[in-house]
């Protein structure tokens, strides 16, 4: 593990699992959501976090991930207030869901297009964060690394495509994996790259040409602040 | 980062200092070159003195533990001569109390290793910089230090709560601080690992109880307390005390006294102090009706 890590994250308290863990659960899952208006957010503790949200300010936390903050960002600890002054629209609701990790959460985003996307996601300790559903998708995203999915109908090709796309942009891809719902249904396919940082709009513009049958991309990272 | 062991050998084959070692095996494992990681550990402790600051300057209080570092500083004016502990450790005690109790009021900490024990390498850090005026880059290696001896215990044993218990935490905090104040002193490597066997001797078993789940009590008094711990291995150790039992295996030991630990008493507030009739009192009060 590197250093920065056992010294670290910067983070605001009490805990980096119920705090930081929850707040970079939150900007992942914007980060899912990407940048379109949003409607509104649920979010649906579950677990530990349910349980002892208040005493961790872990609504705040993911709140203040949810608006874009980082797990450092000193804005955290008035998010509450900070949403109700932006008018973003969250709900919070508690569900008990056999074999759920035990600090996890799901979130329900609908944009103002009505489009609507789900996202579970675990804080599994030390301010670290697994993404472990997006849409009905079972896949597992740290995000520590510049991550991009991709929705796409399972057809042959598309992983060829994505991967000569990188060859030539000269991006080693440090990991990949792919899911399907069903033979000939819909796929999805995790990318995560060996950048030291976020790559720019245009690799996600690529990737989206790169197949017929690529309906979208979803990037997984999230801009601005200060710490990962 | 995996072996104290390795970390030792290392630096008597090369005849280098422990710390170049530890910025060595640093750039192997990373990747990234020496001037980048001595960059980011400097951003850390940046990150650290500004906590440090924050919690000295305000009265915080978590939602049971009011705001108590102060009275170290008032008692310590009042009757310094008096006082059993050198005026060292009780300023780390104070800043550790204030910093673990900025966490707790939700302020802006380093997790060092966790956020349940981000008290103790910054008061033991920065009392040595009020007492003994080290350079910056002198604490800042000290830091790197610290945070190699926490990356062996997180590869061989843990360094969460939840895995086994407040050795893994608070104690851990305190080995990885006795190791960054040997390397203060310039002591020769193997006294660095004499200092962590000896730390985490004393605090083996240590359990992870914390009243409501909330990081407040015990917390936030030993990171105050241990400190004190710190400080004397590092002591021992440079006095020349050496730990029978290499720190590698004292830090497997750990690993292996967590593994055995019950659940009870890691970190579930399910045991120990935190059911204590007073203890569950305190926590119905303070969470009832709330989630």
């Amino acid at each position: 593990m590197p250093l920065t890590e056992i010294i670290g994250p910067v983070m605001i308290g009490p805990s980096s699992s119920h705090t930081a863990g929850a707040a970079r659960l939150g900007r992942l899952a914007l980060a899912c959501w990407g940048e379109d208006p949003l409607e509104s957010v649920e979010i649906f503790l579950r677990g530990s976090f349910a349980y002892t949200s208040y005493g961790h300010g872990t609504d705040r936390a993911l709140v203040a991930g949810l608006l874009g903050m980082a797990p450092d960002d000193m804005r955290l600890r008035n998010a509450l207030s900070i949403a109700k002054e932006l008018q973003f629209n969250y709900r919070f609701d508690v569900e008990e869901v056999d074999g759920a990790h035990p600090n996890s959460a799901r979130f329900v985003f609908t944009g103002k297009d009505n489009r609507t996307l789900e996202v579970i996601g675990a804080s599994i300790g030390g301010g670290a964060v697994e993404l472990q559903e997006i849409d009905g998708f079972k896949v597992s995203v740290s995000g520590e690394l510049p991550s991009l999915i991709t929705i796409h109908r399972d057809t042959h090709g598309v992983v060829a495509a994505i991967t000569k796309l990188f060859a030539e942009m000269e991006i080693n891809i440090a990991t990949l994996s792919l899911y399907r719902k069903s033979k000939g249904g819909m796929a999805s396919l995790v990318i995560e790259l060996d950048l030291p940082s976020p790559p720019d709009d245009s690799v996600k513009q690529a990737m989206e040409r790169a197949h017929p049958s690529i309906i979208r991309v979803l990037p997984l990272y999230a801009r601005g602040g200060t710490s990962k | 980062m995996r072996s104290l062991g390795d970390l030792v050998a290392l630096s008597n084959n090369s005849g280098c200092s422990f710390i170049e070692s530890v910025y060595q095996i640093e750039e192997q494992e990373t990747g990234h070159s020496v001037e980048t990681i001595r960059k980011d550990m400097e951003s850390r402790f940046d990150d650290m003195a500004l906590s440090v600051q924050e919690a000295l300057s305000g009265n915080w209080s978590g939602k049971i533990i009011k705001p108590e570092a102060e009275k170290i500083g008032t008692y310590v004016a009042s009757q310094n001569s008096e006082a059993f502990t050198s005026p060292y450790v009780l300023r780390a005690s104070q800043i550790a109390i204030a910093v673990a109790t900025y966490n707790a009021a939700m302020g802006r900490i380093v997790a060092a290793p966790t956020a349940g024990s981000c008290g103790i390498l910054p008061g033991l850090l920065f009392s040595y910089r009020d007492h003994f005026a080290s350079e910056k880059s002198e604490l800042v290696d000290a830091l790197t230090v610290a945070g190699a001896v926490g990356a062996v215990v997180a590869s061989r044993a843990t360094l969460a709560g939840a895995e086994g218990g407040c050795q893994a935490e608070c104690g851990a905090a305190a080995a990885m601080g006795a190791a960054a104040l040997v390397a203060l002193r310039e002591g020769a490597p193997d006294t660095i690992a004499h200092s962590v066997s000896l730390t985490f001797k004393s605090v083996l078993g240590l359990v992870c109880d914390p009243i409501g789940g909330l990081v407040e009590s015990p917390c936030i008094k030993r990171n105050g307390l241990l400190v004190s711990v710190a400080a004397l291995a590092a002591d021992m150790a440079l006095a020349g005390i050496k730990s029978i039992l290499p720190a590698d295996e004292v830090i497997d030991a750990m690993g292996q006294v967590g593994r055995a630990m019950p659940e009870t008493l890691r970190e579930t507030a399910r045991g120990g102090l935190a059911v204590t009739p007073t203890a569950r009192r305190l926590a119905s009060e303070v969470l009832h009706g709330r989630w």
